[in-house]
């Protein structure tokens, strides 16, 4: 999922400086497994916000709705009815929402309560980690289902660096993700597969030029 | 300025409403200024309750749930305790204060102590004074009068 988290409050009041009326919109997707943005966090930001803006003498009235999902069309476009008088959209979905929101609402003005910060998996109760770098080209059948793009703290395709000290990375107290990934190949009796180098990766298909696209000529309705 | 303190009480029905009943029954007194919202576990209490309790006029919020160990639901007492400390530190930056709720723990039997918690919350916020929303809406009520009576 992606993993959000709240913005510090008085960022949030600053973005919202003047406004008078502000809907207040949450998420039902990965920001509200990740507890950032779903419809109790909208209710809890949405207390927190009137009463400060109360105690300041410029009282504020919130909307509150959450979507099924703000990156998806048919969700978004239900935000409609509910734009009444409204001056400002308070996103509590990811960049992405924050993004789609603003896109099918051209005359409104979007900000966002969150920082969108990975693609990662709930670890535990309350604790999220980075498990995947969007790279656009998957390796992880070379390096036994551990990612070296985002896990490695130098992203090395043919690790370890010199640095990998008793299983810990030289750069963060995390594991060393080739640890990870030697572990899990000797355990496996694949150690064989590692001697294999692997050959530059082609960061065109990832973070570059760009947004990036799929397109399934198949599952299109229109044209 | 005659100041009544409105408190409200989150109480978990297998201690602290117990306890409240006991009191009740063994006569003794507490303020009135108290007033018990029955969950049917601390852990029932989220922070968005606990924010909206204040919003809606409450000077002082307290949860009541049982004794570390001994929760009914294992460990709903502990979740409320951890979900109190964040909704402190919202009302911290807010400007209510987050001194002005807590979490207490206590048994079915501890009926004077439900009392004395009573009491000891009622002490805490008469020291506080009115919340500053209820302020807010004092003042904001006053100007209305004054602009009305121009
Ligand atoms: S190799 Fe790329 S796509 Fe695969 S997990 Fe790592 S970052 Fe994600
Ligand atoms: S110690 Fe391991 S995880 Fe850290 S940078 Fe080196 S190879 Fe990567």
């Amino acid at each position: 999922m992606i993993v959000a988290e709240a913005k510090p409050l008085e960022e949030i009041l600053d973005s919202l400086k003047g406004m008078s009326k502000v809907l207040v919109a949450g998420c039902g997707g990965c920001v509200a497994v990740c507890l950032a943005g779903g419809e109790k966090e909208v209710g809890i930001m949405a207390s927190a916000l009137r009463m400060k803006r109360e105690l300041a003498g410029e009282p504020l009235v919130t909307v509150e709705e959450t979507l099924t999902r703000q990156c998806d069309p048919e969700y978004v476009k239900e935000l409609g009815k509910k734009l009444d008088g409204v001056d400002c959209i308070l996103s509590m979905a990811c960049g992405v929402g924050v993004q789609f929101l603003a896109e099918h609402y051209p005359d409104m003005w979007v900000v966002p309560a969150l920082n969108t910060k990975f693609a990662g998996a709930t670890i535990e109760h309350g604790l999220w980690e980075e498990r995947c770098g969007l790279c656009g080209e998957c390796v992880l059948a070379q390096t036994g289902g551990v990612c070296p793009v985002i896990r490695c703290a130098k992203s090395l395709l043919n690790g370890p660096c010199g640095g990998s000290q008793n299983g810990k990375c030289e750069v963060k107290p995390n594991a060393c993700a080739w640890q990870l990934i030697y572990d899990r190949m000797k355990s496996l009796g694949r150690l064989e597969q590692l001697v294999e180098v692997a050959e530059a990766k082609d960061w065109s298909k990832s973070r570059d030029g760009g947004p990036r696209q799929v397109v399934r000529e198949d599952v299109k309705i229109d044209g | 300025m005659d100041f009544n303190p409105k408190i409200v009480a989150f109480c978990c029905y297998y201690c602290a409403y117990s306890a409240a009943d006991l009191a009740g029954s063994l006569r003794l007194q507490y303020p009135p200024t108290v007033r018990m919202i029955e969950q049917p576990c601390s852990g029932k209490v989220d922070i968005r309750l606990l924010l909206e309790a204040f919003e809606d006029g409450a000077d002082g919020v307290y949860v009541a749930g049982c004794l570390e160990g001994d929760c009914h639901f294992l460990k709903g007492n502990i979740r409320a305790k951890k979900r109190v400390n964040a909704a402190k530190k919202i009302l911290d930056k807010i400007g209510i204060g987050g001194e002005r709720l807590e979490m207490f723990n206590l048994s079915g039997s501890m009926g004077p102590r439900f009392a004395e918690i009573a009491t000891e919350m009622t002490n805490r916020i008469l020291e506080l004074g009115p919340s500053p929303l209820r302020q807010a809406r004092q003042a904001e009520g006053e100007n209305r009068e004054e602009e009305a009576s121009k």
